[in-house]
């Protein structure tokens, strides 16, 4: 029986010529990531422990994102806790206001992951590098403290979920689409403990910037990762990045899958996910009116300069709805700079959008756009768990950048083609 | 190891966001964290729960961020073990790495109520229900996961 992609990397980073699913595992790690909620956690126990040194100060990186620029004292506080503990070991991939980004958009963009790589990071999204070729998988901040230490954390093999992308996607669908339509397909527990692997010929027609959207989800279906086969576009991108070495893992032919889906991207739809659970995903033919107040452009999912330029083309020459608040998020200083070169602020400021510095910020109902009792928002963010962006009564819509955009014109959730 | 307690019963799709909302992520305080614990749900757990006590859920339980402030919330609440139908693999090794036991069970699941009165042994996987006097087989732990757990974290278990 062959090797899925992921249980190649992990066999390889185990030192075995084979695993299996299930298989319980010690692994090496290329990077060690977290946060500036999970490091203080993490920071706390390597401290309690008695850990006097990290195991490759080049393999342990933070960044402050998720309540930056510090929104209070406490947050403050965090940060300090995590600039002090990078100082202290020489940690030189700290990231903070200034040069920081959500971690998400912001590894790849650095080149700090490549193909191949074995990461962890206390941070579920963490998947995110999946689109890379890399394994990489969301862990607690005790996991993210041993592996500062040891360099390795302990897996289970997972088995996996193939999709098989064909086609191509019509104008104003994004992969977002693509990917809400995947969980509301399999559920919010349909990759429960396992890969989602994404291949095939439809993948050529994605761009890098496409896939990290997709994989960024792969979580809110429950996937330990998700992953896609390594091509040009994917090898163009590292090596304008990064000049670490990479290796490129292929799933075996005969690798085993629990499931095996066809997605004809052709056929996707605009598709927006309802409260409370990324799984509610539904097409513009299922749903009435729906009126919002908020609108949120922006996080590791959609805050990249594609989905800027997207939702700006939307916003040229046309209004946000009185009474609707849209804040547009540009994921690290670099997109943010683009989108300043391009005229892309100056679209959103006529269009009467808010322009923020890269942070979570709304997205984990943090700072910069937590909403009131009652309140409904259109995001381009990744989770609508109750509360998530502010008061336990309040609503999120899950959808493209497009999507967000054409509601904030509208003031109740719309598709493009509603405004174009 | 064995925990005996009254039980706390919840759904599907407990999240992480409603077992410690976002809103209070700015601390480390264990104490502080399990003062907020479920509130967005359920306003009054932290108030009547107390320690030992277990709580179950259906599926998918702890899904979504991987904060581990979650299960020290449950812990420092006074929680011993969580039984649920499945849990979101984040939640289910940050829980192992902070030695809260966690246990898998359909079974158990559907058929403890809020408010039973039940043990588990963690060497077997037995769940037994006091109140209604019921088993259920749950899945024990693999002899690599019971190491982590008996010596109460991940990293003591290093050392
Ligand atoms: S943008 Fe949202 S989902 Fe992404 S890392 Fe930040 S809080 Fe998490």
């Amino acid at each position: 029986m062959g090797m899925t992609m992921t249980q190649k990397i992990l066999a390889a980073h185990a030192g075995l010529e084979k695993v299996e699913a299930g298989q319980l595992i010690m692994a090496n790690l290329d990077l060690v990531l977290g946060n500036d909620v999970t490091s203080p956690v993490a920071i706390n126990e390597f401290n309690k422990a008695g850990f006097d040194s990290v195991f490759d100060k080049k393999k342990v990186t933070m960044v402050m994102d998720h309540f930056t620029p510090n929104k209070d004292i406490k947050a403050a506080t965090q940060c300090k806790q995590c600039r002090d503990f990078c100082g202290h070991y020489d940690i030189e991939n700290y990231f903070d206001v200034g040069d920081m980004g959500v971690e998400h958009a912001l590894l790849p963009e650095k080149g700090l992951v490549v193909t191949g790589d074995l990461v962890i990071g206390a941070d579920s999204h963490t998947c995110t590098y999946g689109a890379l070729g890399a394994f990489s998988t969301g862990v607690g901040s005790t996991d993210m403290c041993a592996g500062m230490a040891t360099g390795k954390a302990w897996f289970k093999v997972p088995s996996a979920l193939k999709f098989n992308l064909t086609g191509k996607l019509n104008k104003y669908v994004s992969s977002k689409d693509v990917i809400l339509h995947i969980i509301g397909m399999i559920g919010v527990d349909g990759a429960l403990y396992k890969s989602m692997e994404f291949s095939g010929d439809g993948l050529k027609n994605l761009t890098v910037e496409d896939r990290l959207c997709m994989a960024n989800m792969a979580i809110e279906a429950g996937g330990k990762n998700g992953i896609f086969a390594v091509d040009e576009k994917t090898i163009e991108f590292i090596e304008a990045r990064s000049n670490k070495p990479y290796t490129i893992y292929e799933a075996d032919e005969d690798a085993e899958y629990d499931e095996v889906y066809n997605i004809d991207l052709s056929k996707i739809k605009p598709t927006v996910a309802f409260p409370h659970l990324p799984e509610n995903a539904k097409t513009f033919d299922e749903f009435g009116e729906i009126k919002i107040d908020q609108v949120v452009i922006g996080s590791c999912t959609n805050g990249r300069i594609e989905d800027l330029r997207a939702a700006s083309e939307i916003f040229k020459d046309k209004k946000v709805a009185n009474g609707v608040r849209c804040i547009v998020i540009p994921a690290t200083q670099k997109i943010w700079t683009q989108a300043m070169d391009e005229g892309l602020f100056k679209i959103f400021m006529n269009a009467g959008c808010a322009v923020s510095t890269p942070t979570c910020g709304p997205c984990l109902g943090g700072h910069m756009g937590i909403l009131a009792k009652g309140e409904r928002a259109v995001a381009t963010t990744n989770r609508n768990f109750v509360g998530r962006m502010g008061h336990p009564e309040s609503e999120v819509y899950l959808a493209s950048p497009v999507v967000a955009a054409a509601s904030a014109i509208t003031g109740k959730i719309s598709q493009p083609s509603e405004v174009m | 190891m064995k925990a005996l307690g009254k039980v706390h019963k919840y759904g599907d799709n407990v999240d992480t966001d409603v077992i410690i909302p976002a809103r209070y992520l700015n601390t480390t305080d264990h104490k502080e964290l399990a003062a907020h614990c479920m509130e967005d749900i359920d306003l009054d757990f932290i108030n009547k729960v107390k320690d030992g006590d277990i709580m179950v859920a259906e599926a998918n339980f702890g899904c979504g961020s991987s904060r581990e402030h979650a299960p020290i919330a449950l812990k420092e609440s006074g929680i011993s073990c969580v039984i649920a139908k499945t849990f979101a693999r984040i939640f289910y090794r940050n829980s192992i790495n902070i030695g809260l036991p966690i246990i898998e069970c359909a079974e158990a699941s559907e058929k403890i109520e809020s408010g039973d009165e039940v043990e588990i042994d963690f060497d077997t996987g037995l769940i037994t229900n006091k109140t209604k006097n019921e088993t259920y087989q749950g899945q024990p732990f693999p002899e690599f996961l019971i190491n982590i757990i008996n010596q109460n974290g991940l990293l003591n278990s290093l050392k």
